[in-house]
């Protein structure tokens, strides 16, 4: 066990599951993830390289995915705008790699504050085409870790990129971190291109210019996303067999709505909270299931509504939702989101 | 031109029958008529035939006519987005450094969309040889002009004619690559006549020599005639060449290294699984302590002052302090331009049970530094809490009557301890004698891994006294 900051468990969890490089460029909250990686990747006879831009980090991310080994790289969300291009190019040729986001406050520059306005980034895209980016919401420094290691399996069980989707709390905090034994699960890969006799006739690309073989090739990745999304769907749930409203929340946001759970219970009003651990895919069959028992929903995320539509998509009941949110890079305050629910509750909000 | 690329018999580093390319045709490229890049890929492969390099080669396509190079060299292959070839290429290398990389890239490619990828990848000496056809102009998106279009030049985007004013002049890539310290051969060679293609072959096998020879990076730049978007006849081709594009990009060597040049290598070696739990110290844990009484066993606790006076690290070894006491803890900062200069505070949780927010708005145990802070967040302080603030800096005492009050002169106390500095541990000293929970072994094994230095380590281990002994006699 030990005390680590939600950033530098990314990097023991990656190290521990066999990454081996890290290409990135700093921003800032985002940047302990590049520190540590720096100091541990040479080390280790691994390679981490600053890139010349988000661009170069994501493109040379691919490069070694290609080349058949486990990689990732991180930042914050405008820095995730200029990867995007690269997520859909691997999502395209079909290339494991894991990316982490910690969030900042957006739009443009914004400020470097916590906000969960990166989710439709993510979740929704971000990249052109018809792509799906597994995106997983660790709450905390443990599941930093542990998220990114599971991350670098998915990314390979699925040939597909990956991201594990964090705030600027849960990148800064520290907590204390049980880490695993090395656990590097890398499969064979017999379609990497490896410049040797085997892989010689092996070629890695996404484009497809007849219209026939691209449809084939979307079809395909399709039925791999909804394989996934059968499979995947991850949530966890916190006081919720007597409750009577269910908060919705992931990242730093669950961890308030817990501490609220706990403070409306001793006032008498049964909280629970349901905790998506992956955003795509949502984890719409655990919240549909809980939803029919719970009969209010309460939806708390820092962005304009975007965790809201797809917990409505999810219910597709046309329940009246409860929400509470805040921007800027400020949190939502606990005793705010506790009122909220109690208006919520009382069929006041 | 064409009869001299007949004569060239197929190489081998390129496929007898071209089966990844769609249609009947499977033994014609798919380039126009009198098109360069075909002459350059036959060049590439013979060399890669005669220096026996194909099978740890990794052909790198781009965007841009030659995006199908992948259809036609016997290699491993990856196509990649547009511009990003070098980028992609760094991160093959790196992983296998034992291939051999080729970047192949268009004017569009290389010169506009990828010059950030292009300069770092050679300023590196990435393990890499690039060959950057230039044909001054867009030719697969339908004949825009290049950074490498001539003034003058008419293309679907200079209608015109291509400007000074308003496009800036040609640029050369070759001379600028030269300039960088870590390219060991930067040429540029033309294909648009027998004689210029007998030129290119010499720089692109001595390019792919110097990566066979692990020397490093490599580029050639060549010249090639783009009938379909220049508009003319494949036959005028070569003397268009001849009168336009040669007096504004001169063929020769701008960079030979490949004599003097050690090799470089960027092999990697292994890590054991061994080696990976030590160096990040997961084989031994932290030395576990109980609690002497449960008073500090759910605390919520804000520590706030200037920056610079060691308020984050008095949070962080609070919370060691508390997971070592088996105690589950959370350490958060306030981070970015709070930090620069101004104030800095930082939550820090114990809990008996999984600590739920980590952020701290109604702290039970308030360390505040200096005023500002004081004046901040006093009101916060949960009625029955506790206030240990610094009376060395803050000289009105705080007034609040439902609240325990230390004042400790943290800054005096640590100036004698021999560093003002140490007003942190000071004020460590008093909250861990106030609560009465912790193992004193806990501070000084504490202590000892936060200051490894002796001096500075002394120092502390002083203050930290100083600041248990004044709690004791308050
Ligand atoms: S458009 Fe120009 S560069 Fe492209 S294939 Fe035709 S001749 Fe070659």
């Amino acid at each position: 066990m030990k005390l680590v900051r939600g950033n530098e468990a990314v990097i023991y969890g990656a190290l521990l599951a066999g990454c081996q490089s890290y290409y990135g460029y700093p921003i800032t909250p985002a940047s302990e993830i590049a520190h540590t990686a720096a100091y541990y990747f040479p080390q280790l006879g691994r390679t981490f390289l600053q890139a010349e831009s988000e661009l170069a980090a994501i493109n040379m991310v691919y490069g070694a995915s290609a080349a058949g080994e486990r990689t990732m790289t991180a930042s914050s969300g405008p820095g995730i705008s200029l990867k995007s291009e690269g997520l859909s190019y691997l999502a395209g040729a079909e290339l494991p790699a894991v990316v982490v986001n910690v969030m900042r406050a957006g739009p443009g520059l914004g400020n470097i504050g916590p906000e969960q306005s990166d989710y439709n980034q993510m979740v929704k895209g971000g990249g052109h085409g018809n792509y799906r980016l597994i995106v997983l919401a660790p709450y905390s420094a443990q599941e930093m870790c542990d998220m990114t290691i599971l991350a670098f399996e998915l990314a390979d069980r699925y040939r597909t990129p990956v991201a594990v989707l964090a705030d600027g709390v849960i990148g800064q905090m520290m907590e204390a971190v049980r880490f695993p034994k090395p656990c590097d699960t890398s499969p064979a890969k017999p379609w990497a291109v490896r410049g040797d006799a085997a892989t010689r006739p092996n070629c890695l690309t996404s484009i497809y210019l007849d219209f026939d073989s691209l449809e084939a090739h979307n079809r395909r990745l399709i039925m791999k996303f909804a394989e996934i999304e059968a499979r995947e769907q991850r949530w966890q749930g916190y006081m919720l067999d007597d409750a009577e409203v269910a908060i919705v929340a992931y990242g730093v946001t669950s961890r308030e709505a817990k501490s609220v759970c706990e403070s409306l219970r001793a006032d008498g009003i049964k909280a629970g909270l349901f905790r998506p651990k992956t955003l795509w895919p949502f984890p719409k069959e655990g919240l549909c299931e809980i939803a029919e028992r719970v009969p209010k929903i309460f939806v708390a995320e820092l962005s304009m509504g975007m965790l809201i539509d797809d917990v409505r998509l999810a219910l597709n009941d046309g329940r009246r939702l409860g929400f509470a949110a805040n921007y800027g890079g400020k949190l939502i305050r606990g005793d705010a989101l506790r009122n909220a629910v109690v208006e919520f509750v009382k069929g006041q909000q | 031109m064409k009869q001299a690329e007949k004569s060239i018999q197929k190489p081998k580093s390129m496929y007898a029958r071209f089966e990844r390319k769609p249609g009947e045709d499977k033994t014609n490229t798919h380039y126009c008529p009198g098109c360069g890049h075909g002459i350059v890929h036959k060049l590439i492969a013979e060399a890669l035939d005669t220096l026996d390099m194909a099978e740890r080669t990794v052909f790198i396509s781009p965007v841009g006519c030659s995006v199908f190079a992948y259809y036609y060299f016997d290699c491993g292959n990856i196509q990649v987005a547009h511009g990003r070839a070098p980028a992609v290429a760094s991160g093959v290398t790196r992983a296998n450094p034992g291939n051999f990389l080729i970047s192949y890239q268009g004017d569009g490619d290389l010169a506009a969309i990828g010059t950030a990828e292009i300069i770092h990848a050679a300023n590196r000496g990435e393990k890499m040889t690039v060959f950057f056809v230039n044909n001054s102009i867009y030719g697969m998106t339908g004949g825009q002009m290049a950074p490498t279009t001539l003034l003058g030049q008419k293309t679907t985007t200079t209608p015109f004619g291509r400007e000074f004013m308003n496009e800036g002049n040609p640029i050369r890539i070759a001379e600028m690559i030269a300039i960088l310290d870590a390219p060991v051969y930067v040429a540029r060679a033309s294909v648009h006549n027998i004689k210029a293609i007998m030129q290119a072959r010499k720089s692109i096998t001595k390019a792919l020599q110097a990566q066979r020879d692990g020397k490093g990076f490599a580029l050639v730049e060549i010249l090639a005639p783009c009938p379909s978007g220049w508009k003319i006849d494949p036959q005028e081709s070569a003397a268009w060449v001849e009168k336009n594009v040669l007096p504004v990009f001169p063929l020769g060597e701008f960079k030979d290294e490949t004599v003097g040049r050690e090799g470089i290598s960027r092999a990697r070696n292994a890590a054991s699984d061994e080696q990976i739990i030590s160096l990040l110290g997961l084989d031994t844990a932290p030395p576990h302590f109980a609690l002497s009484n449960p008073k500090a066993a759910s605390l919520r606790v804000l520590c706030a002052g200037f920056g610079g006076q060691g308020i984050m690290l008095l949070g962080q070894m609070l919370a060691h302090l508390g997971m070592r006491h088996g105690l589950e803890v959370s350490w958060l900062p306030s981070y970015g331009p709070e930090m620069r200069g101004g104030t800095a505070n930082c939550s820090v949780v114990f809990s008996e049970e999984a600590v739920g927010s980590p952020i701290v708005e109604y702290p039970d145990l308030l360390v505040i530094m200096n005023g500002p802070s004081l004046d901040k967040f006093l009101p916060a302080l949960v009625p029955g809490g506790v206030l240990v603030y610094n009376s060395s800096i803050i000289e009105n005492a705080p007034r609040r009557e439902d609240v325990q009050i230390v004042a400790v002169p943290a800054s005096d106390l640590a100036l004698q301890a021999g560093s003002e500095r140490a007003a942190n541990i000071v004020m460590f000293g008093v909250i861990v004698s106030v609560y009465g929970s912790f193992s004193e072994e806990a501070y000084s094994h504490l202590l000892a891994e936060f200051f490894t230095s002796e001096k500075i380590l002394g120092i502390n281990e002083k203050a930290l006294r100083a600041g248990m002994e004044y709690a004791r006699n308050i």
